[in-house]
């Protein structure tokens, strides 16, 4: 344990302090990029100095409008999104977005994707220079459409290919954030991490569809779209314990946290941090339960650093 | 805006698969402005997983239960039940607890509506009209149309006659009221004895009507428009509509949750609005 001896009677409060990747978090607990718009819309709800750092939503070269309406579907403890990556623009967020991030003292972490090679390094260029922005998450979950729309993360080869552009680009901090729609996530976590990842982060959405029976058509404007929230934590615990047990830099977990016990899963499950997503559309007040919970976890189970839970997986 | 677990007080169908549900609500009585909405989660459990919006009906207080006791304050919604969602809000009891978001969204624009305030609703669509004819009827005149498919679309007109609003039904079926579109009252009501401001709420179909018919006679419009979404605080952009002038070059997108739901009818692109 820490050592560090306590008198009966003396309470203490758990370290919850984090390093992703060299980021240092006062706390595990995050948003997940697109659940949490660019931070100021969850101000009034959430405070935005309890929790260990916010992800914007991810950011484009040029403003995306993303795709026509119905965007979302609720299914079976869930949701479809196929929102389509609206964003305001990389330019656009450090004009309009940032100034808001500058007045709270927690990390921000930028997500972006590109929708070629040559825009990932360009959109990676334009963050390094944003002294605000503490990390980058990479989305590698979109499709090149220089190569007939093959997604980048469902393909080894691709994947390094941006990440090492994105790293020749950005020193800071690196998380590369998984596609979970792949047959071996390992393969693909590796690649990731050979070329310059200094974190990564699964799951990202699951493909999904769902049709109105009534109108025999699909729900989604899009047909399908990425499905997220409890049902798939399963899917997504698994596909992190998979990959850390493949890498050693730390992973953050990501995939239907709803309560601490959903959290814990990931920590123990081997995750360095979490991130929570379309809980915050159900519990605005889900992350701050969170690091509460995760304390009170703590103390009743007389862990006096959170480090100590993970991987803590027994057989 | 704030996250409460409250509790219902009452809730009642009050013609077939409609409800009005009132449920406590400390503090929101001088927060929600005419045209707001809450985000309600029906049931505490993961499924049905997000919550549904609703306008605000009204907000009051109510009678202390003995001398001494200060007022409660209350919100009360107006529903219709289309789906797992409100089938699940429209079997709650009273004591059931629920927990309410809110409240969301802009309000109408009370500056902007001059002396004369025509109210349309389309069935379910009166749902946020009644507080912006309370905020108005001491001042200006009030008129309703309410229109519906047949009279169990037809609700509230107690509650509108009571603030002293002249109102007009009509049903498609002639049921009760007027036989007729609520459309075609709008446009002889504008011929004849046009408003200063028209604000309307209906299925989407009769708000397209609506503002076609507004535009023909130079009637400024308020809406106040549906949309599916999941947050309600404008970050999963699930919401999404157009703004006037919307291009992929100059990109104009305004969510219903934050931008509206109330719009004015030139900020809207009516060519394209998902």
């Amino acid at each position: 344990m820490s050592g560090v001896s306590q008198q009966p009677g003396e309470s203490w409060k758990p370290n919850l302090a984090v390093d992703i990747g060299g980021l240092s978090l006062r706390n595990p607990v995050m948003p997940a990029s697109g659940t949490f718009g660019y931070g100021e819309e969850f101000a009034e709800l959430v405070d935005l100095e309890k929790i260990g750092a916010i992800v914007t939503k991810g950011l484009s070269l040029k403003p995306k409008t993303g795709n026509p309406t119905p965007r979302i579907a609720e299914t079976p403890a869930g949701m479809l999104n196929a929102v389509g990556l609206q964003n305001v623009g990389v330019d656009g967020f450090v004009r309009d977005k940032l100034p808001f991030l500058r007045s709270i003292n927690t990390p921000v972490i930028a997500n972006f994707f590109g929708n070629t090679l040559e825009e990932y390094g360009e959109v990676a260029r334009k963050l390094s220079e944003v002294p605000e922005v503490a990390a980058a998450e990479l989305n590698i979950s979109c499709p090149n459409v220089k190569q007939g729309g093959i997604v980048f993360g469902t393909d080894p080869k691709a994947a390094a290919e941006v990440v090492a552009l994105v790293r020749k680009n950005f020193s800071r901090p690196l998380i590369v954030k998984l596609t979970p729609n792949i047959t071996d996530i390992t393969v693909v976590a590796r690649a990731a991490v050979e070329a310059g990842a200094d974190a990564l982060s699964c799951i990202n959405t699951l493909t999904g569809m769902s049709i109105d029976v009534r109108r025999r058509s699909p729900r989604l404007a899009n047909v399908t779209g990425g499905l997220s929230g409890p049902a798939i934590r399963p899917v997504a615990v698994r596909m992190v314990y998979q990959v850390v047990q493949a890498v050693s830099v730390p992973v953050i977990g990501i995939g239907g946290i709803v309560e601490v016990e959903d959290a814990l899963e990931f920590l123990i499950a081997g995750a360095s941090a979490v991130q929570v997503g379309s809980a915050n559309f159900v519990n605005p007040g889900t992350m701050v339960q969170l690091v509460e919970g995760l304390e009170a976890f703590c103390i009743e189970e007389d862990i006096r650093d959170i480090r100590e839970l993970i991987g803590s997986l027994r057989f | 805006m704030k996250d409460i677990h409250t509790t219902i007080i009452d809730n009642q169908e009050i013609s077939s698969g409609y409800f009005r549900m009132k449920m406590l609500a400390p503090g929101f009585g001088k927060e929600v402005k005419p045209g707001q909405f809450v985000m309600v989660k029906v049931r505490q459990l993961n499924d049905p997983f997000l919550r549904r919006p609703f306008c605000v009906f009204r907000v009051g207080f109510l009678p202390p239960e003995s001398d001494g006791l200060a007022p409660r304050e209350y919100l009360e919604i107006v529903f219709k039940v289309v789906g797992r969602g409100t089938e699940i809000l429209g079997s709650l009891k009273a004591g059931d607890r629920i927990a309410v978001l809110g409240p969301l969204g802009n309000g109408f624009d009370l500056e902007s509506i001059g002396d004369d305030l025509l109210l349309v609703a389309g069935g379910i669509g009166v749902a946020p009209l009644y507080m912006l004819g309370k905020a108005c009827a001491g001042t200006k005149k009030v008129r309703l149309l309410l229109g519906g498919r047949n009279r169990d679309d037809i609700l509230a007109v107690t509650d509108f006659e009571r603030l002293g609003i002249e109102t007009y039904v009509s049903t498609d079926d002639g049921t009760l009221g007027e036989k007729g579109l609520v459309t075609e009252v709008l446009t002889e009501t504008l011929a004849g004895d046009a408003p200063s401001a028209v604000a309307a709420c209906g299925p989407m179909p009769m708000i397209v009507a609506v503002q076609r018919i507004c535009r023909s006679f130079q009637v400024p419009l308020q809406v106040s428009l549906e949309a599916l979404m999941a947050c309600g605080v404008g970050a999963c952009l699930g919401c999404m509509v157009k703004g006037a002038g919307h291009s992929e070059a100059e990109p104009r997108l305004l969510t219903v949750c934050k931008n509206g739901p109330v719009f004015r009818d030139v900020d809207l692109d009516w060519q394209q609005l998902g």
